[in-house]
């Protein structure tokens, strides 16, 4: 069973905000208030202040590349390569995955967008794929872009509650990476520092 | 003592890389590893979450056709060449304002150029380029 933490819960306010800032409500004195403290959270962030998609376009990329990592273990669990002890570290993996899309696809919606939806083909190489082994490396190569691209989007939040919350996906996508490294026979941590 | 730091700051300035320099040369073989980041969104062949690469350079952006590119990259005026994509590289966001590579980007000047020289050459690769 997955346990249940969302790392997002935090937004429960921003979605709100950001619903009364968007929609041309009358703001509540409350509401003023609240936006007001948080005046500047876009200064220094590329893609400008006055960008109120540019969070949401974020995390919809984010999702889409979730999806196809949900899709992908699919393909590797499903393959007939993988024994049983890393068939099962595959499906958890997966369940994570779904774990990180669910969420993401929940505030893309709180944030007024539409979430991207899962494709109904991948082209993976799945040709390439002739053992065991050859799944891993795929599932770690992907787990490692997915540390990467967390990483190339945690700066770019104009709400730091995200930035936040996709450090923390970053955090399982980063463990995810070291144990395919470590069923590979590769040294799992193999840099003191991610890029 | 204040000349000892002008002189530590002009060496700093001189060591950062000027707008019109020329660019570090780059080594692709470092530049491959360097593709690892962005395998999580794009692979040379297929298109992704992000579109393909094989064929990109001299190539419009937002051109690759069927991929849903965001209406910032498919008006952007550039065509993908070193010159462009080091400064894409550098910092998404900031070229093409509204494009939904939520990638800040490559900071490090020596790394854009080992990938870009890494890029030039895997994009025009038929052994890599054939699905
Ligand atoms: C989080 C996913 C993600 C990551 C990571 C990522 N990209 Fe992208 N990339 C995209 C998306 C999505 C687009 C389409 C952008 C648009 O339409 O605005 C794109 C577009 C591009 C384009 C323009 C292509 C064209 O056809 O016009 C280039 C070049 C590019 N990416 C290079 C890279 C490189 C090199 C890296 C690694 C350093 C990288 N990207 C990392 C998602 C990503």
């Amino acid at each position: 069973m997955i346990n249940q933490v969302n790392p997002f819960a935090a937004l429960e306010t921003l979605s709100r905000r950001r619903f009364l800032a968007g929609s041309g409500a009358t703001l509540s004195a409350a509401a003023i208030a609240l936006l007001a403290r948080r005046p500047a959270l876009a200064a220094g962030t590329p893609g400008s202040a006055d960008d109120p998609q540019a969070d949401t376009r974020i995390l919809n990329t984010a999702l889409g590349a979730e999806l196809e990592a949900i899709a992908a273990y699919a393909v590797g669990a499903g393959s007939g390569l993988l024994q049983k002890p890393v068939l099962d570290l595959a499906l958890q993996f997966q369940g994570h995955h779904k774990a990180h899309a669910e969420v993401l696809a929940q505030t893309v919606r709180k944030l007024g967008g539409t979430p991207v939806e899962a494709r109904a083909h991948y082209p993976f190489p799945t040709e390439t794929l002739k053992n065991q082994n050859d799944v891993l490396a795929f599932a770690a190569g992907l787990e490692r872009g997915a540390v990467s691209a967390y990483l190339g989007a945690v700066p770019l939040f104009h709400e730091r509650e995200l930035a936040g919350a996709a450090a923390s996906i970053l955090g399982d996508e980063a463990m995810h990476w070291a144990v395919l490294r470590q069923a590979l026979g590769q040294d799992p941590v193999p840099a003191a520092f991610m890029s | 003592m204040k000349s000892a730091a002008l002189a530590l700051l002009l060496a700093a300035v001189a060591a950062l890389p000027s707008g019109s320099a020329a660019a570090p040369t780059g080594d692709p073989t470092h530049g491959e590893e360097i593709y690892a980041r962005c395998v999580a969104c794009h692979s040379l062949a297929y298109d992704r979450t992000g579109p393909r690469h094989c064929g990109l350079f001299g190539r419009r952006a937002g051109s690759v056709p069927g991929f849903g590119y965001s209406p910032a990259m498919a008006r952007a005026a550039i065509v993908w060449n070193e010159k462009t994509l080091e400064r894409f590289l550098a910092s998404p966001a900031t070229v093409v304002p509204g494009t939904t590579m939520g990638y800040a980007g490559i900071a490090d000047p020596q790394e854009r150029a080992d990938l870009i020289a890494w890029l030039r050459l895997a994009s025009r690769s038929a052994e890599r380029c054939t699905p």
